[in-house]
């Protein structure tokens, strides 16, 4: 025992000492610098071999940018006015942007169609992405895969209303049965949803595309970022809900779901992407029926669905393993049954958790698009690649174009990536 | 004594004849006979692993038991789903670690259940939660996240959670053993209270003060077995058997 303690153990403050505010923080620019640049002697070395690195990255492209030319006609020529400069052809995207946005084939007069359905889709995504925007906006969204479905590809007003009418239908139905067993909602409304295409399709003339107020444009004409765009977009929207199935499928404690959840998962994820989607360009076709020519664009937007599905089937599975068990048991001791319980309970917060993990996968299938031009798609990079680079005015000219398509990727990707951390902020309630 | 009070019906409210749970091969409940009156308060008490959180558990279905019959307000625990969701909306279920559901707030919390599996609507719901969140004096907080609360408001939630359902029974499962010493008094003031308004209540739980203030009778459980049952003075004061005698002296600390 010190002596202090041993003079006088008792003691009662009389006093109370007053809060202060902390000792001042260092400041100062040079502080700041010695301490975290300079503190040491291999600190400053790195410090200064970094900022030579940077150096020479910026002495190597900027007067490269800032010599750019902008109007030229072919790369002949921007050598000409360069006259040994160092300087970017952009002349090239000047001449060449349409194509790179709409692919080469998209009849120039209807432009405006991708157009108008990308502004669209900004404001459908907008209730998705905000939800502190009125819900009544979802009602857009929901409509908006049947008018852009219809500005991209055209042709008879008739198909877009079809395949609305068939998931209407199938949704009374749903509605309808779902209270007596979710099994006989959920079939009876694919039933009548299938009727409805089956006997629409008949009804529809095949005549109807001849003279539609839109100009018909088939799926091999698509091309450029726009196809990117449109893979991405459907892919992620259909592969969250297949993968949240999946995850609780495999799950479930029924062995025949759970097995076919685990296949399936275990497959898709053993496979190489450009594999499936090779199968999707040349063998698919023997799995539909022979008459019906289905198209390359959905043959593909399965593909990569299922493949994205199963990985985010496991990110998903993580959230859920994450939540302690008495969520469920919480959720079971109110009475909930397995969907509600699943739908206000579990699934908010498993998905609350996976996230990161989504979005990471949301942005590697956003890049993994550009595989698309490996099997003759002309989506941005099938277009840099093949007609752009093949023709004789800008043969040679790599850096600008795949600039280009870097630019575009990046700024989504990035935009993506601000999105799902603004949300994770948003949805912190729990202050663990 | 508050016991004339608290008035015990001759009508049951749940029996539970010769069940036996395993899990695997370990024979965790063995041979339980259990007759609960309406409106009676019993206190569950025996070492940890005894099998008492498991026993409780099996009377809402939270666990399947492998032998035996259980009947709660005169429904009897099937594998019949429709079954099992009946006898959970009847029995309320409070946790040693509450179970909150942390994305809702407390007025979500408590509204989830009456909406979803009573269909009551969304206004009457809430006027509900409101009045047993003033009950269990906490209707301030009603817009608040379950994180944001003390361990004590978040389980006297938990109860106000419960309540909305209009339960019949109420279990406890070790209610304030999750709790810092202060904040148990709150949580248990909130029991007392439901206990003196005749709800019929299980509770799992080491605190004998309560016990002795609101219990008709007191189980001592071990190694999956009930060892003895008797009204609190005696189950205190004249223990019969040696391991309750050995379970109060290592509890009460003398
Ligand atoms: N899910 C389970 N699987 C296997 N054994 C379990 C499980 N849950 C509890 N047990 C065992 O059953 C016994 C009784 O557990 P429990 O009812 O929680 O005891 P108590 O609540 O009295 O402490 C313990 O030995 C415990 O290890
Ligand atoms: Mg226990």
């Amino acid at each position: 025992m010190s002596d202090t303690h041993a003079h006088s153990v008792a003691f009662v403050r009389e006093t109370e000492i007053p809060a202060s505010p902390p000792p001042a923080a260092e400041t100062g620019v040079v502080k700041w610098l010695r301490a975290n640049l300079f503190a040491t002697w291999a600190n400053s070395l790195l410090t200064i071999v970094a900022i030579y690195v940077i150096y020479l990255i910026l002495a190597g492209t900027l007067p490269w940018i800032a010599n750019g030319i902008w109007n030229a006609g072919s790369l002949g020529e921007c050598r000409e006015i360069l006259s040994g400069k160092v300087g970017a052809c952009f002349a090239v995207l000047t001449e060449r942007w349409p194509q790179l946005i709409y692919g080469f084939k998209y009849p120039t007069s209807e432009y405006w169609r991708p157009t108008l359905a990308f502004f669209l889709m900004l404001v459908a995504l907008a209730p998705v992405l905000f939800f502190d925007l009125p819900r009544k906006l979802l009602i857009f969204t929901a409509l908006f895969p049947f008018i852009a479905y219809w500005l991209i590809w055209g042709g008879t007003i008739l198909t877009p209303i079809l395949a609305l009418a068939g998931f209407v239908g199938g949704f009374f139905v749903y509605q309808k049965f779902v209270k007596d067993s979710f099994a006989l909602g959920a079939g009876g409304g694919a039933l009548v949803a299938l009727i409805i295409w089956v006997v629409g399709g008949w009804l529809i003339p095949d005549t109807a595309n001849e003279n539609a107020m839109l100009l018909a444009v088939p799926s091999r004409d698509l091309g450029g970022f726009m196809l990117n765009m449109m893979l991405g977009l459907t892919c992620v929207s259909l592969s969250i809900p297949l993968g949240i199935v999946l995850a609780l499928g495999r799950q479930s404690h029924m062995p025949l779901i759970k097995g076919i959840s685990v296949v399936f998962i275990e497959f898709i994820r053993g496979v190489p992407l450009i594999t499936l989607l090779f199968v999707a360009s040349v063998m698919l076709a023997y799995f539909f029926p022979p008459e019906s020519t289905v198209d390359l664009f959905l043959r593909v937007v399965i593909m990569i669905t299922m493949f994205s599905a199963a990985y985010i089937a496991e990110v998903i599975r993580g959230g859920l393993a994450a939540l302690p068990k008495g969520q469920y048991e919480a959720a079971d001791s109110l009475g909930l049954d397995y969907a509600q319980a699943m739908r206000l309970i579990i699934l908010p917060q498993a998905l609350k958790i996976s996230i990161p993990g989504i979005v990471n996968i949301a942005v590697g299938l956003f890049k993994d698009t550009t595989l698309v031009s490996v099997i003759s798609m002309f989506d941005i990079l099938g277009m840099i690649r093949g007609p752009i680079l093949a023709s004789t005015e800008w043969n040679g000219v790599y850096w600008e174009l795949l600039g280009f398509a870097c630019v575009c990727f990046f700024i989504t990707c990035y935009g993506i990536s601000q999105y799902s951390q603004w949300l994770e902020r948003r949805l912190a309630t729990d202050h663990r | 004594m508050a016991e004339p009070q608290m008035k015990v019906s001759e009508e049951i409210a749940i029996t539970i004849q010769n069940m036996n749970k395993w899990y695997g091969s370990f024979h965790v409940l063995r041979d339980i006979d259990l007759t609960v009156n309406r409106g009676e308060r019993i206190v569950i008490c025996g070492p940890s692993g005894s099998g008492k959180s498991t026993l409780i558990r099996c009377i809402n279905a939270l666990e399947e038991h492998q032998q035996g019959r259980i009947e709660v307000d005169g429904t009897v625990l099937s594998s019949d789903l429709k079954n099992i969701d009946k006898i959970r909306s009847e029995v309320g279920m409070c946790f040693q670690h509450f179970n909150l559901f942390p994305h809702l707030t407390i007025l979500e919390n408590c509204t989830l259940a009456p909406i979803w599996v009573r269909k009551t609507p969304k206004k009457e719901a809430e006027e509900t939660a409101m009045h047993f969140l003033e009950k269990v004096k906490i209707p301030d907080q009603a817009n608040k996240y379950p994180g944001q609360l003390s361990g004590g408001q978040q389980q006297r939630v938990a109860i106000a959670r419960s309540l909305c359902m209009k339960p019949r029974i109420m279990l406890f499962d070790e209610p304030t053993s999750a709790l810092d010493p202060e904040m148990i008094k709150e949580v248990l003031d909130t029991m007392i209270e439901l206990a003196e308004e005749g709800m019929t209540m299980l509770c799992v739980t080491h605190e004998m003060g309560f016990a002795r203030q609101v219990a008709n009778r007191v189980i001592f459980m071990d190694a999956g077995q009930i060892v003895e049952q008797n009204e609190p003075e005696e189950f205190f004061n004249n223990p019969k058997s040696d391991r309750t005698k050995l379970f109060l002296s290592q509890i009460l600390g003398h």
